[in-house]
């Protein structure tokens, strides 16, 4: 076959078609999303907390004992048909306490995180924001608090109020945000000197608009992350307390609860102890996975 | 360099001032006190006791009373024990736990340290992706967990070890590695992460090219500056090896000031509790001022930084 000039024809130049955004673009969200799926092991985390959660609000429903029912015939069962994680000294079954306990620890967990959100955010905004003397005070204050461990606080206050899962939560809240706030003001000193701060200024934004519009949205990936580390240190403290026996009142069963009830007779009836254990190591085990992940996911400057 | 130092230690006196307050406050707020028994007592054995305890005194002035004995470091009678004061509380209790602690922290520096380098000499191959497994278990697994395994493991079913109490040399390696599992850990993965950051500076490569071998760049230069971030973790790990040792002592039945401490909140032993928390917050304010001025001493770049501040 010829090839003559008059077959070919020059194509018209689209200046605007090449300039033209063919896919949608990714926001940062959707970015942070993809990366997050690919990490294999923050991925089972996110899916054990969906089971774990599944398995708190439907599971006692299914089960067909309650947490504080008692039979003196089936105490401290071994693994069965009827008991299939056994049976307590009170003969309570163990697999219904267990899954009654996991609402406990993921109700501390996700209402703990959720007040040091909006405290600790609130706070350490602020604090950046304003910065000068209110920041000098706002911070000592800080200092001054988290020179001791958290969790001294937290026992002082147990002693104080009475045990319960609510004064859990209002210990938990008093003092868990620090934290939090550090980690925001952080945040915001670097952010409040951006140019876009700058121009919201000068179009008139007053400043909760700045802190609540521009900063904070800014900040929130390392916010998320926090929080999402918080979620199993609240878990672990409220385990710690009921050990220790500042914990939720008896009948009730937390994963602390259960792990000090079996103790004396943890020779004999070891499983009674391991079940709980296991619990709790795998609920927290899988938060920090996700955690960890976020942190990649949300921060990818972060990453080695 | 001396300012701060006077500045740190106005602070240390700060915080021991504000949890002495602190405690002070709520111990006086809670409804009921040690020696409102079921059996209520006759009156004149509750007016006495009272009387002995200075509860009839106002408020202010019991304040003041408690202040004043705290700059003597007397932290004042145990209301549970008659006849013992804090003081002698602390002083049976805390060389136990101290030994205990001591022993855990070496633990976790001899375990932790290298098992980090390691992994980040042989970055994702399966040397560190043994030792991250094993070490994110160890940072999830909570305290009185490992505790009770290893009792149950080496204890109950091998019989290596005592189950319990406290006196010989055998005795102390269960709790140290409960104590020591989390540190441990969480050192594994400091110093994994500031190795990687280490190997990837230029003095490293000029360090190689100079013909170094490489044993020695690990040796004396990587190791040494990555072990910075381990140094300025030290004031938290006391802190979390004194929180831990509430419940390990108390699984080992050992007689430290941590399992005093536990006693005392299941008898509402206030005045130990106040007197012992006050003594844990000065120690730990005081770990942390020593960390703080021995890492401006270690790294010399610190000091300008801080004095900016």
């Amino acid at each position: 076959m010829e090839y003559t000039a008059d077959m070919f024809k020059p194509v018209e130049k689209d200046i605007e078609g090449a300039e033209a955004i063919v896919r949608p673009s990714v926001t940062y969200w959707q970015d942070a999303w993809r990366r997050l799926k690919q990490n294999r092991l923050a991925m089972i985390g996110l899916w054990v907390i969906v089971i774990i959660t599944l398995i708190a609000v439907f599971g006692p429903m299914l089960s067909p004992y309650s947490y504080s029912d008692q039979s003196l015939f089936d105490q401290n069962m071994y693994v069965s048909k009827e008991h299939w994680l056994g049976t307590d000294d009170l003969g309570r079954d163990l697999l219904t306490r267990i899954m009654y306990g996991a609402r406990i620890s993921l109700t501390v967990g996700f209402l703990a995180s959720l007040i040091n959100l909006t405290v600790g955010v609130v706070y350490g905004g602020v604090s950046g924001y304003y910065g000068g003397h209110i920041d000098n005070i706002m911070m000592r204050i800080v200092e001054i608090l988290s020179g001791i461990p958290l969790l001294l606080y937290v026992i002082l206050l147990m002693v104080v109020l009475k045990p319960g899962l609510q004064n859990i939560l209002i210990a938990l809240g008093l003092v868990y945000w620090l934290g939090m706030a550090r980690i925001v003001r952080g945040q915001i000193l670097s952010l409040k000197e951006q140019d876009y701060v700058l121009a919201a200024r000068t179009i008139g934004a007053d400043n909760s608009r700045i802190i609540y519009k521009h900063l904070i949205p800014n900040a929130m990936g390392p916010i998320i992350v926090t929080a999402t580390l918080n979620i199993p240190q609240a878990i672990f403290t409220e385990a710690f307390l009921s050990f220790i026996g500042l914990g939720v009142n008896a009948p009730m069963a937390s994963w602390g609860v259960l792990a000090n009830d079996a103790l004396p007779s943890f020779r004999s009836y070891p499983w009674q102890l391991f079940f709980p254990a296991i619990a709790i190591s795998i609920t927290m085990l899988a938060f920090n996975f996700l955690g960890d992940g976020l942190r990649d996911a949300l921060d990818p400057k972060q990453r080695k | 360099m001396g300012g701060y130092v006077l500045r740190r230690l106005i602070s240390v006196f700060l915080v021991v001032f504000v949890v002495a307050s602190g405690t002070f406050v709520l111990m006086h707020t809670i409804p009921g006190g040690p020696f409102k028994k079921e059996k209520a007592l006759p009156p004149a054995i509750q007016r006495n006791i009272e009387e002995r305890y200075k509860l009839n005194d106002p408020l202010w002035k019991q304040y003041a009373d408690y202040l004043k004995n705290l700059l003597r470091g007397d932290l004042g009678p145990s209301f549970k024990y008659l006849g013992r004061s804090v003081n002698d509380i602390i002083r049976d209790g805390f060389p136990v736990s101290a030994a205990l602690g001591a022993w855990a922290i070496l633990f976790a520096l001899v375990v932790g340290v290298p098992a980090g380098i390691i992994s980040a000499l042989n970055q994702n191959k399966w040397q560190d992706n043994a030792v991250m497994a094993i070490a994110i278990i160890g940072v999830s697994v909570p305290n009185f967990v490992i505790a009770t395994l290893l009792m149950y493991v080496f204890a109950v079913k091998l019989r290596w070890l005592p189950v319990a109490m406290w006196g010989t040399p055998r005795h102390v390696i269960l709790p140290m590695i409960a104590l020591a599992g989390f540190p441990a850990a969480f050192f594994a993965r400091l110093m994994r992460s500031s190795t990687l950051d280490v190997l990837s500076q230029d003095y490293i490569r000029t360090a190689r090219a100079k013909g170094l071998s490489w044993y020695a760049v690990v040796v004396k230069h990587v190791v040494k500056n990555a072990i910075l971030p381990v140094v300025t973790y030290l004031g938290p790990l006391v802190a979390g090896i004194l929180t831990g040792s509430f419940v390990v002592e108390n699984i080992f039945a050992i007689p430290g000031l941590g399992r005093y401490y536990v006693t005392s909140i299941y008898n509402r032993d206030y005045t130990t509790i106040m007197g012992v928390t006050i003594f844990y917050s000065a120690f730990l304010v005081l770990v942390n001022f020593l960390v703080d001025i021995t890492y401006g001493w270690i790294d010399p770049r610190i000091k300008l930084v801080k004095a900016k501040e």
